[in-house]
């Protein structure tokens, strides 16, 4: 009888039996009611182009024209070309997010006051993240190529000699720097507002207690920062492990900078071995989900609880 | 706060050099191209041999620029329009009810930010290449909605979270029907909201590359991928109208950022606690 009087639906009062209240609300005190169709639409969507071309993927994957169900994976590993993709990739995503997170976290520290100039300044930091990889890719082509300024400034400083420029596109570095470039304002942007979110007041409060400015990052800012920036170490991962135009244009696709997208790409679009790209989308996609849960099993270790200050 | 400034510590001298370092590579990479837009040869040396505007025109032309911008800005627009259709209301449920389920959705919500475009991209040109949709417009809409619409529910369903939901229920007190709580109570409180939303997702699906690059097709390619094309197909055109039309793409991208920046503050989309 109380469910009934408590529910809000003016339609409570025509239910019918007293001893058993209706099973619509019975659904709604769990939270099922009409409100809840809302979100059809976009879960159908959802359903319609993420996962049914994702389990499609999956059976493609399973049928290759040779070598069985699991042929397309096993010629994958097998073949050492594809299968050095993987350390190509990590080899690519794992320093490029340590040196994002790595660098951010001591210039945000630093920027946590309010000065003149810092909205402008992060403002300014948002740019390359709009630029979008290719535009990068193009400038890293001309800044860092042979004869660019970057090397002319190296040759006026002294630093290389006049013939023999530092090779930097059309290798790994040129695909590191387009990451740093799109990555690294990135992460300080999410970096920054994590450390926004800690209140100052509990860095008085261990200054008050004779905490110098190290103990007071290592003991007091540190641990609650490190949730957020596990989080940021995730996303720029998958940036960098997803990287595909800037290894096509700055890297060497077909040596030092093979990545894993561009395998999977050129499987499935250039050699319309569709079996095999699918299955190498696959692949991909495990490995970056093991990588996040990864980090987000260390994350759960952590305390994750109110980085806010004053009462409860 | 000029003396302050003066005897800071070595640590902060080094993280401001660092920031100076990264600024100063950031206007190098951006400004080399633009200096090349307007150079007529460019081999070696600081500057470009000389100067002229003539590669924007042949750029223009060459590219059929006219045509890509069109479809570029047809594209972009009916993406916005679409993921906030699809996704407000999704957001609005998952803010204002807690169901059996709820984790599920929205881990079928977080997959495509966190899966890589071209893992998920792969098996969907496949299928849309099935259903005969790949190298049309509707295609690259529906790829781009991908990750277009989990990004509106995940900007807009703490947004909603933070309006009383009294507001509602006053309104029904009142004897509104469901029409005016609608039009007349949710739609202008959540307008900001989906402003903020919609734009981001129009700065996205403008540089969005490797989604559109699989699924385009030669009269449905944006901006972005006719750009990558150029630079790939290179040779028999001049370097010089390829960074005409990547400035083109920048200063566009620009613009949409300026109008972004103004309605959003890059910052507080995570964070919510203010000191």
């Amino acid at each position: 009888m109380s469910a009934i009087s408590l529910s809000p639906k003016p339609e409570s009062a025509t239910a019918p039996g007293p001893t058993k209240p209706a099973l619509r609300h019975r659904l709604a005190e769990r939270g099922v009611d009409r409100t809840l169709l809302l979100i059809l639409p976009g879960v159908i969507a959802m359903a319609a182009l993420f996962c049914y071309p994702f389990i499609y993927g999956l059976g493609v994957s399973l049928q290759p024209a040779k070598g069985g169900v699991l042929g397309a994976y096993k010629s994958f590993f097998t073949d050492s070309f594809s299968e050095g993709t993987i350390w190509k990739t990590f080899s690519l995503a794992i320093p490029s997010s340590i040196i994002n997170v790595g660098l951010s976290v001591p210039i945000s520290y630093r920027m946590r006051g309010e000065f003149r100039g810092k909205r402008l300044l992060l403002t300014l930091l948002v740019v390359p993240i709009t630029l979008g990889t290719v535009l990068t890719a193009e400038g890293i082509l001309e800044y860092f190529g042979p004869v660019g300024w970057f090397n002319l400034t190296l040759q006026k400083l002294g630093l290389v000699s006049a013939g023999h420029p530092l090779t930097l596109i059309n290798d790994y570095w040129g695909v590191l720097f387009s990451l740093i470039i799109s990555g690294f304002p990135f992460a300080f942007l999410l970096t920054h507002s994590y450390l926004s979110g800690i209140h100052p007041a509990l860095e008085k409060a261990a200054a008050t207690l004779g905490a110098g400015w190290w103990q007071r990052f290592r003991f007091v800012t540190f641990p609650l920062l490190l949730p957020g920036l596990l989080t940021t170490f995730s996303l720029t991962f998958v940036l960098g492990f997803s990287v595909f135009p800037s290894a096509m244009m700055v890297g060497d696709p077909d040596g030092k900078t093979h990545v894993i997208s561009i395998e999977t790409y050129e499987q499935a679009l250039q050699n319309f071995n569709y079996p095999q790209g699918c299955a190498d989308a696959m692949i991909m996609t495990a490995m970056m989900l093991a990588v996040i849960g990864l980090v987000m099993g260390v994350r759960s270790l952590f305390y994750a609880g109110s980085a806010g200050g004053g009462k409860g | 706060m000029r003396t302050r400034a003066l005897t800071m510590r070595p640590g902060s001298w080094l993280v401001w050099a660092v920031v100076v370092f990264f600024m100063i590579n950031m206007v190098g990479v951006i400004g080399s191209v633009v200096l090349d837009s307007f150079g007529t040869t460019w081999f070696n040396g600081w500057t470009p041999a000389g100067y002229t505007g003539s590669n924007y025109s042949s750029a223009w032309n060459e590219f059929n620029l006219g045509q890509v911008m069109t479809v570029t800005f047809e594209i972009t627009f009916l993406v916005v329009g679409l993921s906030l259709l699809l996704g407000v209301p999704a957001s609005y449920a998952l803010a204002r009810r807690d169901f059996p389920g709820k984790r599920a959705v929205m881990l079928l919500f977080v997959l495509p930010i966190l899966v890589p475009p071209i893992a998920y991209g792969i098996p969907l040109a496949t299928v849309l290449y099935k259903f005969h949709l790949a190298g049309s417009l509707t295609g690259v809409v529906l790829a781009n909605l991908v990750p277009s619409i989990p990004f509106v529910v995940y900007t807009m369903t703490p947004f909603i979270e933070q309006i009383d939901p009294r507001l509602e229920q006053a309104a029904r007190m009142c004897g509104a029907p469901t029409r005016s709580v609608l039009g007349r109570i949710i739609a202008p409180l959540l307008l900001p909201g989906m402003l903020a939303a919609g734009i981001l997702v129009l700065v996205r699906t403008f540089g969005m590359f490797e989604l559109t690059f699989l699924t385009s097709g030669p009269t449905s390619s944006t901006l972005v991928v006719s750009l990558f094309s150029a630079v790939f197909s290179a040779g028999i055109r001049s370097a010089q109208s390829i960074d005409a039309m990547a400035v083109i793409y920048t200063g566009s991208m620009l613009v949409l950022l300026v109008i972004a920046l103004r309605f959003v503050n890059p910052t507080q989309l995570v964070a919510r606690s203010r000191d």
